[in-house]
């Protein structure tokens, strides 16, 4: 799905990355890891491991260093995902408010199970502990935007929209 | 009385003009200008200001503790990794209002000698962060951080840095290993981050709430700020309500309010939701003891239970609860426990991380165990075995993910007992759809 050619940031986030680096001190570059990962991410979709090697490059760090980082955060895919993926919180505030009900719905509509994308590749459903978000139950969260209070109509509403 | 909160609905007030008509970065001017950094950090240990990230440990004196060698580095770190499930505070806080934490920050750095500082923001609220990374840019560009801020001659940094999912990266040393770059695994105390933190450099490591609240408490003195509240519960506190109130959401608070009020008055949650009856309530973010109905509106000596560290810890775990983080989730007739603390049992075993068995393996255990109470395949010994694990866990871990992850299974147990064996005892019945157990005579159920 990706080869070692490509994986070489744009020039614009290339000055990002040398930006974020500057915000430690001297030789302390390894900081920078979570941001990247995050910038990588946003980049091809998931940390393959081409773009975990790439990263551990311009970290100057060794692959493993990317790799055990990765495996313990739960935003870093280490498989590849939809267009779109939609990560919902299942703990309980949100269970409390409906939440098992709108989840139901929303794997049903899209004739997947959690961790599972849709054959056309647009959609992954990932469940996600808490998202700070609790007062705003039932809540998921696609990239960086919050969809709350979510009823099963409001749901279909999402979907259509994305799928468009 | 607000004083995080009191301009947070003005139109534009994330823009540092509108913020700076409401008296923004007035504490900046008088902090840097006319105080010296003892002088700061003594405010803030006469306000009696407690981290409102859930221990609840006297700011003033935590920064106290701070190493000061030649030569060396120090730094501020803001936790902003808000993840304890029914806390939504700091979250509420930064979106509408960045500045409000950004000005705390540039007094607390002050008062600490710190250059450089971060706001480690957890990574899910990417969008908060860009929104405190546009702050820190108009705040940079109006000479308040920067190179000799306000010409005081005093230098800060403010960078933000993003998580990337993991809730024991809110404990401070597994923050501090993860703003280095790696998995965020709590370390060994001591030595403590006030001595050896970020890159083995002393740190302070305070909550977005307990650093917002140091630019009022410059703004209007120590004392004053300790005026509000009641005994060692000083000032105001955000209260992140969620689950069947009325009216969900953030609340600030003067510490002192009676539980009942909070609950019932149109000013704050507004009842529960119509037609439906309180049962049960976890006060202070999912590791705290849930309390039923009659135990979080009054102690067993009959007193009001009221909204401070000191009465909602009345009674100890017997019978009283703790104020933790402010997250306040509600719970009507409606609610099964038994499901409640299986998400919450569930919770914990995916955040433990796995360094400290009791907690890898406990969690586990504590999570199947009540997977299969919910699920109907619970067995007779299932509830003193929980209780067991929860034992064992208990203090026997490197950081407090342990004892939070033991404490509401044990709770629940303690308090509603009787919903565990019904689970056991009447399988068909309890995993039916919907289905709740009825306590005879509970007054939830009447």
């Amino acid at each position: 799905m990706t080869n070692t050619q490509t994986i070489q940031f744009p020039a614009s986030t290339l000055d990002k990355v040398h930006e974020i680096i500057n915000r430690y001190p001297e030789g302390k570059q390894k900081s920078a890891l979570l941001p990247i990962l995050h910038l990588a991410q946003a980049e091809w979709k998931w940390c393959s491991p081409e773009v975990m090697d790439y990263v551990a490059g311009l970290l100057k760090i060794t692959p493993i260093e990317v790799y055990e980082v990765t495996s313990f955060y739960t935003m870093f895919h280490l498989e590849p995902v939809g267009d779109h993926v939609i990560e919902y919180c299942r703990t309980g505030p949100c269970c409390l408010m409906g939440g098992v009900e709108v989840y139901d719905h929303l794997k049903a509509k899209l004739g997947i199970e959690t961790g599972g994308t849709t054959i056309d590749g647009k959609f992954t459903i990932k469940e996600v502990e808490c998202l700070a978000a609790c007062g705003w139950g039932p809540v998921f969260q696609i990239r960086e935007q919050f969809y709350m209070n979510l009823t099963t109509q409001k749901v279909d509403e999402i979907i259509e929209e994305l799928s468009k | 009385m607000k004083i995080l909160t009191e301009h947070i609905d003005v139109q534009g007030i994330e823009t540092i003009d509108v913020f700076r008509k409401q008296g923004g970065y007035a504490a900046v001017e008088k902090a840097l200008k006319k105080m010296t950094p003892d002088e700061v950090t003594e405010e803030v240990k006469k306000s009696g200001l407690r981290g409102r990230g859930g221990a609840g440990f006297p700011m003033g004196m935590k920064w106290s503790f701070l190493a000061k060698p030649e030569g060396v580095p120090r730094y501020l770190v803001c936790n902003a990794d808000e993840s304890e499930p029914g806390t939504f505070k700091d979250h509420y806080l930064m979106m509408k209002s960045p500045h409000t934490l950004i000005e705390g920050m540039i007094v607390s750095s002050y008062a600490l000698g710190a250059n450089t500082s971060y706001i480690y923001i957890r990574g899910e609220l990417m969008y908060v962060a860009t929104i405190l990374e546009k702050a820190i840019q108009e705040a940079k560009d109006k000479g308040l951080l920067g190179k000799n801020i306000l010409g005081s001659g005093y230098d800060l940094e403010l960078h933000v840095q993003l998580g990337g999912g993991a809730y024991i990266c809110g404990e401070e040393t597994a923050l501090l290993e993860s703003l280095e770059g790696n998995r965020g695994n709590p370390r060994n105390k001591p030595p403590f981050p006030a001595v050896k933190g970020l890159w083995q450099c002393p740190t302070v490591v305070n909550n977005v709430e307990s650093i917002a609240s140091t630019a009022w408490i410059i703004n209007n003195g120590g004392d004053e700020y300790a005026k509000i509240g009641i005994g060692r519960s000083t000032g105001t506190k955000l209260i992140s309500v969620s689950g069947h109130v009325r009216k969900p959401g953030v609340y600030e608070l003067p510490l002192g309010l009676s539980v009942e009020d909070f609950i019932y008055a149109d000013e704050w949650c507004g009842g529960i939701r119509d037609g439906h009856k309180l049962k049960a309530v976890v006060a202070g973010g999912s590791s705290v003891p849930i309390l039923p109905a009659e135990l979080i509106l009054k102690t067993t000596n009959g007193e009001n239970r009221l909204m401070t560290y000191e009465s909602l810890s009345d009674g100890g775990f017997a019978t009283g609860t703790m104020l933790g983080s402010g997250g306040f989730v509600v719970m009507d007739e409606t609610t099964c426990i038994v499901h409640n603390t299986l998400t919450f049992g569930r919770f914990y075993h995916h955040e433990s991380c796995g360094q400290c068995s009791p907690c890898r393996e406990g969690t586990g255990w504590m999570d199947k165990v009540l997977y299969r109470i919910e699920h109907g395949k619970g067995r007779q010994e299932d509830i003193d075995l929980l209780v067991d694990v929860a034992k064992k866990i208990e203090g026997n871990t490197i950081c407090p993910l342990g004892d939070a992850a033991a404490w509401p299974v044990a709770a629940a147990i303690r308090h509603f007992r009787d919903e565990f064996e019904w689970h056991i005892n009447h399988p068909e019945k309890a995993t039916q759809k919907g289905a709740v157990f009825m306590r005879e005579g509970a007054s939830w159920n009447l």
